[in-house]
Parts: structure tokens; C-alpha cells; sequence
């Protein structure tokens, strides 16, 4: 007992101590799997037949025409998401943030709202929705401006809207979280300083709330760039599975599915999972090194 | 606190008259779906695929507990109802068994993840024909059935027995035989003038889609073609005795019988002889309401689909005629078998013995397999079946007196007809690229069969 008291105030060893739990959980449910991923992408692994087949599994990336088409579609799906999660929720916020709007709450609730459904439960809306028969409500809406009914989730652009509408309903609200607690943190005294020397609000928001965002802008980009490319659930339940003519919903997930539960194969899924890694890691890393967050702070 | 109380309230009524509003709205609950069976040849249901998991439990509960899997509601009725028999039959050998109905993806999914993992798998499961190669992969997990099938074996179609075998064992248990055959809408083709007992050859069936598109002025058509399954293909192969697979298992597509039918099909989607199948086949709700609606009057589909017409389209008794498919040459076979479902029994079961007898007898006996034709509809694998005439006559039985005609009598025609499609490990990568790729591309945007084929071939060669 007194051995114990000794240790857990000793100045040394609390520290480590107290670190333990965090350093335990994250040994065994992150690195240990990381290496076993790892190990996996080089192996053929079936019931009771684990064999070495050093870079086999690889050099069969290389030329499947299936997983290039997974890569683009989660590359363009993020480059998309970017584009239309970043600057919208960043105006919204500041609208959010400033006196003209009324019912703030409100909208904040609102925009928030489908953050808090399943996925399951949209995903499974927006089919009927995005449904090829004639009554379905997008159909039934371009009807309005005599457009024919449009079999929505059978070709990539259309499929696209639709993909990206269940993006923008869902994570928009959420952006627009982080923005506005980034824009709380702005004084502002910058504001009525810059009023003083005759700024309009353009001027305002572009030379003192987006340099002052910047590591709101950072941190939603970089875990947009994730987001972006680790989607899956989404098209899964819009194409009611994971198969969509001619592979125009498959992702990097969704290929990495396919081929360790539904095929068997988790060997292969595993090479399939560090390429997403990878990739994910060096977008990441290269943005990150651009936006300066490298540098060392006040130099 | 008022205001945010206010907007909190606004915010359920908005998300409560959406979902409203979305339950109103008349869509068929399985959305586009275009190619979401990518099953080579399912013999789901689309129903049971809709509908939450069901738990039930069978037995007394002293008796030796089982668990087990199914996807279709309708299989573990059956069970249940032969358990009951067993039970009667056998008071020294009591089950208990719980079955459990999953989505179909879902089951397969979860049994492949307890397979992989080595535990957690249930003592007996059913697996759809398509995914059963992926469970056959490395060292099989599930207790080979050679001896219990055995005592069964004479009188059961052996080509159903191998398509669930490897290296000499046999692994699954099959509920049919899936012989296809060709689904008339007499009432309509009457109207017209046209006699389906006529159509010999794809010839006069296109003849008789003329025919029909010139009678009925466009807005009845002969067929629908397939986007997302490939039983006319599995049809035109058996009919020219080829296979999309060579003696070894590798893929081999570029063959003639799938040329000549995809190009035929385009052929009558040009004409406007046929449409594509809304939701990519004719087995999904879309399908059902387009037969229903009466907007096409003939289609080629295994015996199972029967349980369809009875489940779904109950107002259309008397009107669907059963007959030998069309051929490409007089003289060629005119049926293959389509679809199925292995029952296996895991390894991972500590009751795996008991599991494979109750299983075998309760799929293969002469009583199970009576009972696999009246309760399910299935043309049962044991053949004497097909010709006891208190059976196949039986004015009470439901299927029977559904159809315009006897399904034994075709059955027993096409008998020695019934072509087999092998499948293999690479089978389900193949009907992907045909569901997902080539009868999309070849149908939806009037591609060249030749160079999808070709193009096709090259990706499941390197997946080979």
C-alpha cells in the first residue's frame, strides 16, 4: 500500500501512469491493427490457408480497372465535397454570427438537425427520392419545368447530385458548427477598428474572418479530405447495397468491402485499405505542410 | 429559453411531416435498385429482403438447441413445420432450434465475417448459390454431408448435389432443381390472337412480339430484357451446351451463345418488341408490378418464381401458362437450372452430427421434399415426386390450380433437358461484371456486345 501511494506521487512515474490507459487502448486498437493490416496485405488469407505472397496482392491493384474506378469516384467525391462543405457553411456562420439575422436558433437547429439521423434512415429516403419510376419526388419536381423523369441513380452525374445533396444536407450544419465557434474567438474590437478606418463587409470578412478562421478552415479541411475519401455508408444505402451499374457509386471503402466480407478476400482488402491510407495521409500531410501548421508558431 | 423551446418544437413538427410525407408517397419500398442483386441467380425474396429480421423459436425446450440463418422468411416456416415432424419422429433425438431470418447481403456478410474469425457462425445456415463459391474457399468450414445424403442419394438430381461440392465432399443441400421455363399471360396473348404453344424458337417468339407490338399498338410488349441478372444468358448457354466457365474454372464470356443473345435482345429493344426490366429483373417489386400491370406477357424464369405469382400477383389466377422455353435451333435443350440455396452445417457446431441428420432428412426425405413442393412451390430434387399423380394432380394444391396449365406437365417434358451452368470461384465476378457493366452498357446505351465482352474478359482474366 505504501509502495503504491509512493509510486502514484512520485514525480517520475505519476506522469506515465496516468498516460497508461490512453497508451494501452491505443496500443491494442490502433497500432496493433495497423500492423496487422500490414502484415495481412501480403498475405493470401483464407479459412485455414494463410499463405505469404509477398507483393502480389499490390501488383494486382495495379491493374484492376475496378479499384482505379473507386479511387476516381472517392477523389471526385471529396474534391466535391470540398468545394461546396468549405466556403457555404463558412458564409452561413458568419450570417449566423452577425445582427441581420433573425430566429438564429432556429436555423441552427435546422442546418444541424440531419447530423442527428441514421444515415441508415436518409440514405434509404433519399432512394425513394432519387427513385427511377415516374412518381418518384425528384421526378415528380423536374416534371414541374416538362423535363422528362430522368433514371437518376443509373447515370454518374446524376448520381452524383444526388450523392452530394446527402453530403450537403448532412455535414453542413456540422461545418457551419466549427466556423462559428472559429468566429467566436475573433475579437471584436478587429471589427470596430476596421469599421473606424471605413471598411465595408466584404473588406471585413475577406482581410479579418478568413485569415483569423484559418485553423477552423484547417481543421474542417483536413477532416473533409478524410471524410471525403473514407465515404461509404452513403452510397451504400442509396444504391441499396454495394453494387451500382457500371461501378458509378463504388468507393475505396466500399471496394475494400467487397473484396475482405463479400469476397473473401482480406488479404486484398487489407492492400486496398493502406492505399487509402496512404493517400488520405499524403493529401493531408501535403495541405497541411502548405497551410504552415508545420512551421513552428510565432517565427 | 422560450424561443429555443419554440424552435425545438418547430424542428419536430418539420422533421415529423417529412417522414410523413415520405411514407404517403407511392414508390415501391425497394427504390431504383437498379443492380443491388448483384446474386448471380437469386432465389430470394425481394419481400423477405424488405422486411426486419425475424426470431423464432421451434422445439421443446429440454431438446438439443440449434441456431439458424436464413434470408427468406418463407424457408424457416418450412423448417419449423419439418421440425415439428422430427420431434414426433424421434423422441430420443429432441431439437430446439432458433431460426433467425437476415436481410439477404446481411446474412451472408455476417457468416463470412464468423467464418473468417472461426466463431459465431450458427450449426446450420442457408447460403444462395451465387455466394456459396466464396464459402468454398481455403479449407471449407462446414461438416461435409456425404453420409447423410447418402440413404437420399438415388432418387435426388445429382447435378444439384455437385454444384455444392468440392474434392469430393459435398457441403450444401439444395431445396429445387430450378428448371426454367417460359411464363405466358394467356389472357393477353388471346386477345391478340397469338397461341404461345406455337413458339418454338427465339424466331417465333420474336415473330410473336411483332405480332403483338402491331395488334396492341406499342403498349404491351413480349418481354423484358435484363440489366441486372443474367438468367437468359444462363438459358442460352445451357441451350447451346456451352458454359461461361472452362473444365478448370477460368472465365471464358466471349462465347457465342451470350453473343447471340445479348444481340438478339438489343434486336428487340430496337424493335420495340421488348422493354428492360424495371429494377433489372424481373424478381424485384418493380418487376412484379410491371407483370402485374400487364405490360409485358411472357418471360423465361426457374419453377421458384411461381411462389412469386402466388405471393404478389394473387388477382392473376388462370391467366399464366407454363411451357418449354423458346430454343435458338429446334433440337436444343430448352431449360437450365437456375438458382438455389445450400444449406450447410458449420464446423464450429458442437451438435453438427445431429444438425446434418435432421437437416438431410428434413430436405431430402420423400415427406420433405412433398413439402418443399406444397408449402414453397419448388420442383423438388427427388424426380419421383414429379410423376405421383396424387401429387401432381392434386386438384387442392394452390400452384396447381393458379396456372392455366399443370407445371408437372412441362416439368416432365423438358425433364431430360435440364442444363447445368457450372459454378465456380470466379462465377460470382462474373455475373458483377455482367450485372454492374456489360448488359447495362450493351441494353441502357446500345453498346457493342462484342468489345464489352472482350473488355470484360481482359478484368476477369486478371482476376482469374
Amino acid at each position: 500500500m505504501e509502495k503504491l501511494k509512493k509510486l502514484l506521487y512520485s514525480q517520475k512515474a505519476a506522469p506515465y501512469i496516468l498516460v497508461l490507459p490512453f497508451i494501452l487502448s491505443f496500443a491494442f486498437f490502433w497500432i496493433y491493427p495497423l500492423f496487422s493490416t500490414v502484415k495481412m496485405s501480403f498475405q493470401s488469407i483464407l479459412p485455414g490457408e494463410v499463405e505469404w505472397i509477398g507483393l502480389k496482392n499490390y501488383s494486382k491493384l495495379l491493374k484492376d480497372t475496378a479499384f482505379h474506378t473507386a479511387i476516381r469516384n472517392s477523389f471526385e467525391y471529396m474534391i466535391w465535397t470540398l468545394v461546396l462543405l468549405i466556403p457555404f457553411p463558412m458564409i452561413y456562420a458568419c450570417f449566423m454570427d452577425s445582427r441581420l439575422v433573425k430566429l438564429k436558433g432556429l436555423y441552427k437547429a435546422l442546418l444541424y438537425l440531419p447530423a442527428l439521423t441514421s444515415v441508415v434512415v436518409a440514405g434509404t429516403i433519399f432512394r425513394l427520392m432519387f427513385s427511377e419510376m415516374e412518381g418518384s419526388q425528384m421526378n415528380q419536381f423536374i416534371s414541374w419545368f416538362g423535363l422528362e423523369p430522368i433514371k437518376w441513380l443509373k447515370v454518374k452525374s446524376t448520381s452524383y447530385f444526388a450523392l452530394l445533396t446527402i453530403a450537403c444536407w448532412r455535414w453542413t450544419g456540422v461545418n457551419m458548427l466549427y466556423f462559428l465557434a472559429g468566429l467566436k474567438n475573433i475579437d471584436s474590437g478587429l471589427y470596430e477598428s476596421a469599421e473606424i478606418d471605413g471598411a465595408n463587409g466584404l473588406k471585413k470578412f475577406i482581410y479579418i474572418t478568413m485569415p483569423l478562421l484559418k485553423p477552423t478552415t484547417i481543421y474542417v479541411l483536413t477532416i473533409s479530405v478524410y471524410a471525403g475519401l473514407a465515404m461509404f455508408l452513403e452510397s451504400f444505402m442509396l444504391w441499396n447495397g454495394n453494387s451500382s451499374p457500371n461501378n458509378i457509386g463504388l468507393t475505396i471503402v466500399g471496394y475494400l468491402y467487397r473484396r475482405g466480407i463479400e469476397k473473401n478476400q482480406l488479404g486484398y482488402a487489407s492492400a486496398v485499405g493502406l492505399v487509402l491510407l496512404v493517400i488520405a495521409l499524403s493529401i493531408n500531410v501535403i495541405q497541411l505542410f502548405m497551410n504552415g501548421t508545420f512551421k513552428k508558431e510565432g517565427k | 429559453m422560450k424561443r429555443n423551446l419554440f424552435s425545438l418544437l418547430l424542428c419536430f413538427v418539420l422533421a415529423a411531416s417529412l417522414l410523413i410525407g415520405c411514407s404517403s408517397d407511392k414508390t415501391p419500398a425497394t427504390g431504383t435498385g437498379s443492380a443491388s442483386q448483384d446474386q448471380e441467380t437469386s432465389e430470394t425474396g425481394t419481400q423477405e429482403e424488405a422486411t426486419a429480421e425475424a426470431i423464432t423459436t421451434a422445439g421443446p425446450e429440454d431438446g438439443t438447441h440449434l441456431e439458424m440463418w436464413t434470408f427468406v422468411e418463407l424457408h424457416s416456416d418450412f423448417y419449423a413445420e419439418m421440425l415439428e415432424q422430427w420431434n414426433k419422429d424421434n423422441p430420443d433425438k429432441q431439437l430446439n432450434i432458433t431460426f433467425t431470418t437476415y436481410p439477404y447481403a446481411d446474412m451472408h456478410n455476417k457468416l463470412m465475417l464468423a467464418i473468417q474469425s472461426g466463431s459465431g457462425a450458427p450449426d446450420l445456415c442457408d447460403i444462395e448459390i451465387g455466394q456459396f463459391p466464396n464459402f468454398l474457399q481455403g479449407e471449407v468450414q462446414f461438416r461435409p454431408l456425404n453420409d447423410v445424403i447418402e440413404p437420399y442419394k438415388k432418387d435426388i438430381v445429382q447435378s444439384r448435389l455437385d454444384l455444392y461440392s468440392k474434392d469430393g465432399n459435398y457441403y450444401g443441400i439444395d431445396f429445387h432443381v430450378g428448371a426454367t421455363v417460359m411464363f405466358y399471360n394467356t389472357k393477353i396473348l388471346n386477345q391478340y390472337g397469338i397461341d404461345y404453344t406455337k413458339i418454338k424458337t427465339w424466331d417465333d417468339f420474336t415473330a410473336a412480339g411483332e405480332q403483338l407490338k402491331e395488334a396492341g399498338g406499342g403498349k404491351v410488349y413480349m418481354t423484358s430484357v435484363d440489366t441486372g441478372g443474367t438468367d437468359w444468358l444462363w438459358l442460352a448457354m445451357a441451350e447451346y451446351g456451352e458454359d461461361y466457365t472452362t473444365d478448370d474454372g477460368a472465365p471464358d464470356i466471349e462465347i457465342d451463345s451470350i453473343k447471340n443473345m445479348i444481340t438478339m435482345q438489343q434486336g428487340w429493344l430496337n424493335d420495340g418488341i421488348a422493354m428492360i426490366s424495371p429494377g433489372g429483373q424481373v424478381d424485384m417489386e418493380e418487376g412484379f408490378a410491371n407483370i402485374s400491370d400487364g405490360n409485358i406477357v411472357a418471360f423465361p424464369k426457374a419453377m421458384w418464381f411461381m411462389s412469386r405469382f402466388l405471393n404478389y400477383m394473387p388477382e392473376m389466377t388462370d391467366t399464366w401458362a407454363i411451357a418449354p422455353c423458346p430454343v435458338f435451333e429446334e433440337g436444343q435443350p430448352r431449360s437450365v437450372g437456375i438458382g438455389g440455396t445450400g444449406t450447410v452445417v458449420s464446423n464450429q457446431s458442437p451438435n453438427a452430427d445431429l444438425a446434418a441428420q435432421f437437416l438431410a432428412w428434413a430436405k431430402l426425405s420423400y415427406d420433405g421434399e412433398v413439402k418443399i413442393w406444397e408449402n414453397l412451390g419448388f420442383d423438388p430434387l427427388n424426380t419421383t415426386i414429379w410423376s405421383d399423380e396424387t401429387i401432381t394432380k392434386d386438384p387442392n394444391n394452390k400452384y396447381i390450380s393458379y396456372f392455366v396449365t399443370n407445371p408437372f406437365d412441362t416439368l416432365n417434358e423438358i425433364k431430360d433437358e435440364i442444363g447445368k451452368i457450372k459454378v465456380g470461384t470466379i462465377n460470382p465476378a462474373i455475373s458483377e461484371q455482367f450485372n454492374l457493366t456489360i448488359l447495362n452498357n450493351c441494353f441502357e446505351n446500345g453498346a457493342d456486345a462484342e468489345d464489352e465482352l472482350a473488355t470484360a474478359q481482359d478484368e476477369l482474366e486478371i482476376e482469374y
